[in-house]
């Protein structure tokens, strides 16, 4: 058992930055247990993103094309790469963590017997690998042990992607054998929910509001704030699922993703899903009483203390400040 | 149908976390006990099913005695009857020791729709579900918000990323973990806690499911995250703070 393997997916023929950033933490690994890093692609036909892929320092890059994957399925992803990972034997297979990968990855490592590694943000010497615990107010440090495979998954923005250099890789074939009886769930077209009528991406400056707040009834105390500034508001997921908000206004990976110049986040942890949606702002406030909360851990400039007491002593401050 | 809904105990939201003295977990002796955020959407999807097309709704946890009581609130919710694993060994397992756990449990039920959450709040694994259809040979689809009955199946909406979705179909069995906000969840009315006192509680040993602790991942040590930027922390009163930041917002942002 050696090697690497980095499963890399491509959107529209190209591949994704975070599967480059995959890519980066499998030299990372590779750095640190001296093996070689294969770069694996999958679809229909794979010619392109197999030449892609090859230009850069990866030790090789396998094709593994069949009819049955040009598009994603849980069952046809792990049944072909089941049968690629039992013919090459890896000691470690490391993918992106992305909604596909979280679909079928977890059941491909049970399949060979393992746990997967999911969402790690960092890898050490050992290899050790760091990822986030309770909604990212910790930090856990994963080993893996025993014989088999190690499953690892890594978190967009993690791994710098850029860090990626070029080479010119050969290229093999992995043929699968797989049949339509496998393929058991039938897939949709993407599609969305209704037409959206705020635009936070274009927002200057936005206050953001989160479970904080505690109740429905209390929202008018962010909104006046946002009024004062000329703010736009914005949420995070629980406010958006209990129908107080619409969830146009929900910031995060399953939002809006936003780059205002100033983003006010009220009563909101910071957990990575918020984070991602919001991380490019050029400049953050947090208003949180727990001084130990993942948002101050983004934030330029922060304070500590109940939001009934801090909001509208800045609604009335911004107020004052404008006349 | 027959639905079971895996069900997890974290600690509550607001509950502060120290790294207890050995490094490797929370000190969990004052901690408040919750239902998982997104189990509590399972529920609430499995309870919708039964009352459209009939059935039974199974809940499942395993952990120590104290999941006990967030069995009781999903049985006062309107679960039928609950099956409990006792251990209290779940730190030295990982998620594949778990969902070994889970599926040996649920087996002989033989349920046409097994539930989980997305992810648990507290190990964030998000793998249970997925590892639980594995395990039951059962085709999945991850991150549900609605189940619809369709024929002799299921047509489920899961989420994409950034306001997207996507119908999947699949044939029953079948296994499906549950995002948030599908739903609106429902409370316990006083007559659903009195009914839950006579609802049955099958409590089972991971020995007596035959499933040994063993883990090929291992938790070594927590710690705090490290801060990946210097924030300036304004400190006074709610009037100074907030004077504060609006001066910094002024001057050296200039966004006001
Ligand atoms: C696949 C997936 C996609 C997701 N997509 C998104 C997404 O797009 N957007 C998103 O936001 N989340 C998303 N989430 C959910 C995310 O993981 C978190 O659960 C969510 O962001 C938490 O919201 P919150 O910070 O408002 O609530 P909590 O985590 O409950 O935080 C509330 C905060 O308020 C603070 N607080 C409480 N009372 C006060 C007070 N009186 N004064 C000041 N502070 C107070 C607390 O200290 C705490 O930090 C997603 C999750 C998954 C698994
Ligand atoms: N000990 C447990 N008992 C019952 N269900 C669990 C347990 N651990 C995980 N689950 C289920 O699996 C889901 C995903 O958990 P995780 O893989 O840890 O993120 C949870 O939301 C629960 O539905």
């Amino acid at each position: 058992m050696s090697g690497i393997l980095v499963v890399l997916e491509d959107r529209d023929g190209r591949i994704g930055r975070i599967s480059w950033e995959a890519v980066a933490a499998a030299l990372q690994l590779a750095s640190t247990v001296s093996q070689p890093v294969h770069a694996v692609v999958f679809g229909a036909d794979t010619s392109a993103v197999a030449a892609e892929a090859a230009a850069r320092a990866v030790n090789s890059v396998l094709r593994v094309d069949h009819a049955l994957l040009k598009t994603y399925s849980s069952d046809g992803y792990t049944h072909a790469l089941e049968q690629l990972i039992r013919a090459r034997q890896p000691e470690y297979v490391v993918f992106p963590h992305t909604y596909q990968v979280r679909d079928f990855a977890p059941a491909l490592a049970a399949r060979l017997g393992q746990s997967l590694i999911g969402d790690v943000i960092s890898i050490g010497g050992g290899p050790v690998f760091t990822r986030l615990l309770m909604q990212g107010r910790l930090t856990g440090a994963y080993r893996h042990s025993g014989g088999g495979p190690c499953f690892v998954s890594v978190q967009s923005g993690a791994f710098r992607s850029d860090s990626v250099p070029g080479g010119a890789a050969p290229i093999e074939s992995f043929v699968p054998t797989l049949d339509t009886a496998q393929i058991r769930t039938r897939t949709g077209e993407p599609f969305r929910a209704g037409a959206q009528t705020v635009d936070l991406g274009s927002a200057q400056l936005i206050v953001s509001v989160g479970r904080g707040i505690k109740e429905a009834e209390n929202l008018p105390l962010v909104q006046d704030l946002a009024t004062a500034l000329g703010a736009e508001l914005g949420a995070s997921r629980p406010i958006c699922d209990s129908g107080w908000l619409p969830m146009e206004r929900q910031v995060g990976s399953s939002g809006q993703t936003v780059a205002p110049k100033v983003y006010i986040a009220v009563g909101i942890s910071g957990a990575i899903q918020h984070l991602v949606g919001m991380k490019g702002s050029q400049c953050i406030v947090a208003i949180n009483k727990d001084p130990d909360a993942p948002i101050f851990e983004v934030a330029d400039y922060g304070i500590v203390g109940d939001l009934f007491e801090v909001v509208p002593a800045l609604t009335a401050a911004v107020k004052a400040a404008k006349q | 149908m027959k639905i079971v809904v895996a069900i997890k105990q974290v600690p509550e939201r607001d509950a502060p976390v120290r790294i207890d003295a050995a490094g490797r977990w929370i000190e969990e002796a004052d901690l408040q006990w919750a239902l998982n955020e997104s189990d509590a959407y399972a529920l609430e999807e499995a309870l919708q099913l039964k009352e459209q097309h009939g059935g039974e709704v199974i809940v499942l946890s395993a952990g120590p005695e104290r999941v006990g009581s967030t069995i009781r609130e999903a049985l006062a919710k309107g679960a039928d009857r609950a099956i409990h694993v006792d251990c209290d060994d779940l730190g030295q397992r990982d998620a594949l020791a778990v969902a070994r756990l889970l599926s040996a449990a649920i087996q002989p039920d033989s349920p046409d729709l097994v539930l989980t959450g997305l992810q648990s709040d507290d190990l964030g694994y998000g793998q249970t579900g997925v590892i639980l259809a594995e395990l039951l040979g059962l085709p999945h689809a991850s991150l549900i918000l609605h189940v619809e009955k369709s024929g002799s199946g299921i047509t489920v909406k899961r989420e994409l990323e950034e306001g997207w979705f996507q119908n999947i179909e699949l044939p029953l069995p079948a296994a499906l973990t549950i995002q948030s906000g599908g739903a609106k969840l429902r409370y316990a009315t006083l007559m659903g806690i009195k009914r839950a006192k006579t609802k049955e509680i099958r409590r089972l040993t991971a020995a007596e499911l035959g499933i040994a602790a063993q883990a090929s991942i291992t938790l070594d040590r927590i710690a705090l995250p490290q801060k990946q930027k210097t924030t300036q922390i304004l400190t006074g009163t709610a009037q100074e703070t907030a004077a504060a930041l609006v001066e910094k917002l002024k001057f050296e942002v200039r966004a006001l």
